[in-house]
């Protein structure tokens, strides 16, 4: 029999409407890869075994009742523990919320339910999605099934193993300054970030608010469009959702074509940065593009070497206020200091000390800091000044080519406790390439270019905003090549778990 | 920018304290070493952030996101209440707030 853990989102989808298989079989063959590999790969905070098959069930019953269902309906999938889910513990990765239940939904989940997709599972993360390695979690790292020693990226890097790991084929992710596409990039999956604002936030649980969005990871550049479809759309719960009509991204995927498209090398992202072993693989998947008929240019983008000095003053400015509700007064950890008088102001200080990991400390202090008076003008406000900088680099990009590319992330996955061993400035210039998009609010997609010593390289096509359908029409075309190139989908080359 | 001095450990406590996070010594100490790495790099932005240059606050501009004024479905007082460290009826029991002098 088909191993149905193999199968993409939509082979699945057409076999359960073909009515080859149930969703009942697709969701029990994931269950049972979930159980098989978690003691390895260790994607998942909670698994959601019964929730699964009971939506899994009624997707049956009502397809043999012949009722109306979404054509997804019945494909499983996973939510990043950072979506809050009803009845189901949801931690953001951190022992501040190790024991909350959310009383409601988070819209994408509620999106994904009622398109009927089994929930399988909340997935482990950097904690409240600060970190690319998820090793800032609190409930243990996950593993790079690519090789178990490696980081699987982060801050989404359980989302993105569970899919890697044939553990889920769908997943839901956030991208603050590459939460999705770096993890996806790491793990030889697709990840996309959406325009801000075209997915809703309400009920994902706050980091950089304007930098948050959420997003697909998957197998396929067809899948992910599928997964971006279900979640996309105006949400009147979230007041920076956009309205208008969602573009048909499944069509885009369809239709996928390289054939004329320019492709606009950043200049910034690929002149020395990018280690020997990267280059070279992003260089080969430019190749293979301009042979599929793509133009190959170059762009310059002056500002982006600005552009990780501002995220590292936005970004954290803006965790400082949004994590200030985590005073152990209304949810999450209560904790009273061992000595002293116990009042409001000693609880809060004793709560947090306990309540977060070293990253988030780290980042609170920074952005109270940067948002002090005396600074505020010098660090916020320049920064956000760089951002306007950003904006305009894109656009003058933009008219001289479709899509921006680069290779994702600097380098491959790396060890665990690599990152102890590097200064944090160091470590943040891993997101150099991925930053930009969230600064400019436009949309970005990481497919796997090829391997690197064994290791997956992530190739990052950037879009104006709004144009998140143009990812997946060059993404597939692409993808369709590359394919070609190296017979068959990379993750086929993954080590067996 | 450059020129201002480095971040002071007892400046880190005092921003520690208006953040509300108890720390060690140690704590302290080791992040002040990261604060001032972080801050010695990101303070070039000062440098291209020119006074002709507008600050943009939100990259997809949107105005007047406003609802109808009407009465929406919303948490219970139980359910609010639900995830509370220490609940008293329909109100949360928070520890004392005005000091006793």
């Amino acid at each position: 029999m088909t191993d149905l853990t193999r199968l993409s989102a939509v082979e699945l989808a057409a076999g359960m409407q073909a009515g080859d298989y149930s969703s009942t079989d697709v969701t029990r063959a994931h269950l049972d890869r979930i159980e098989q590999v978690e003691p390895a790969i260790n994607s998942f905070i909670t698994v959601t075994p019964d929730a699964a098959l009971a939506a899994a069930g009624e997707v049956d019953r009502k397809r043999a009742a012949g009722e109306e269902l979404h054509p997804f309906a019945g494909v499983p999938v996973t939510h990043k523990d950072l979506v809050v889910t009803a009845g189901i513990a949801t931690t953001a990765g951190s022992k501040m919320l190790a024991d909350w239940v959310p009383p409601y939904d988070a819209t994408v989940y509620r999106r994904t339910k009622a398109a009927g997709l089994p929930l399988l599972g909340k997935t482990n993360l950097d904690e409240f999605a600060m970190g690319s390695t998820t090793e800032h979690s609190a409930f243990g790292n996950t593993a790079n099934p690519w090789d178990t020693t490696k980081v699987p990226g982060g801050s989404s890097g359980g989302a993105a193993a569970s899919v890697a790991a044939y553990e889920a084929p769908f997943s839901v992710g956030t991208d603050t300054g590459g939460s999705v596409r770096q993890p996806a990039a790491f793990t030889g999956t697709v990840g996309v970030k959406p325009t801000y604002g075209s997915v809703s936030r309400y009920g994902v649980i706050a980091m950089a608010s304007s930098l948050d969005q959420v997003g697909p990871v998957a197998r396929s550049v067809g899948d992910a469009a599928a997964l971006h479809s279900i979640l996309a759309g105006h949400d009147p719960f979230d007041s920076t959702s956009l309205s208008g009509d969602v573009p048909d991204f499944m069509a885009a995927a369809r239709e996928g074509s390289l054939s004329g498209v320019r492709l606009g090398v950043i200049k910034q992202l690929v002149g020395d940065a990018p280690t020997g072993g990267v280059a070279e693989v992003f260089r080969a998947a430019l190749d293979v593009a301009a042979a599929g008929g793509a133009e190959i240019v170059e762009v310059d983008c002056p500002s982006l070497s600005f552009a990780l000095d501002a995220y590292y003053l936005i970004m954290p400015s803006e965790v400082s206020s949004n994590l200030a509700r985590y005073d152990g007064m209304r949810f999450g950890l209560r904790v009273e200091p061992d000595e002293g008088p116990v009042t409001a102001e000693t609880v809060m200080a004793a709560t947090r000390a306990a309540g977060f990991g070293a990253e988030a400390k780290r980042r609170i202090i920074l952005g109270t800091y940067a948002l002090s008076a005396g600074y505020y003008d010098a660090y916020y406000g320049s920064a956000q000044k760089v951002r306007t900088l950003v904006q305009r680099d894109f656009a003058r990009a933009f008219e001289s080519a479709d899509v921006l590319v680069s290779p994702t992330a600097p380098t491959t996955a790396f060890g665990f406790g690599a990152e102890r061993e590097a200064d944090p400035m160091t470590l943040y210039l891993g997101d150099i390439a991925t930053i930009p998009a969230n600064l400019a609010g436009i949309p970005g997609m990481s497919l796997p270019a090829g391997l690197s010593d064994g290791m997956p390289v992530g190739f990052q096509l950037l879009a104006p905003a709004h144009e998140d359908a143009r990812l997946y029409r060059i993404g597939a075309g692409l993808e369709t090549a590359l394919d070609a190139e190296r017979g068959g989908a990379l993750l086929a080359q993954a080590p067996e778990l | 920018m450059s020129e201002k001095s480095a971040i002071t450990s007892a400046e880190v406590a005092h921003l520690a304290d208006l953040a509300r996070i108890a720390m060690s010594e140690e704590e302290l100490s080791s992040l002040t070493g990261d604060l001032n790495t972080i801050l010695a790099n990101v303070a070039r932005v000062s440098e291209v952030a020119t006074e002709d240059v507008p600050a943009t606050s939100h990259p997809i501009p949107l105005s007047n996101v406003m609802r109808e004024d009407v009465v929406g479905e919303t948490l219970t007082a139980a359910e609010a209440l639900a995830g509370a460290p220490a609940a008293d009826g329909d109100k949360f029991v928070v520890p004392q707030i005005l000091g006793e002098d």
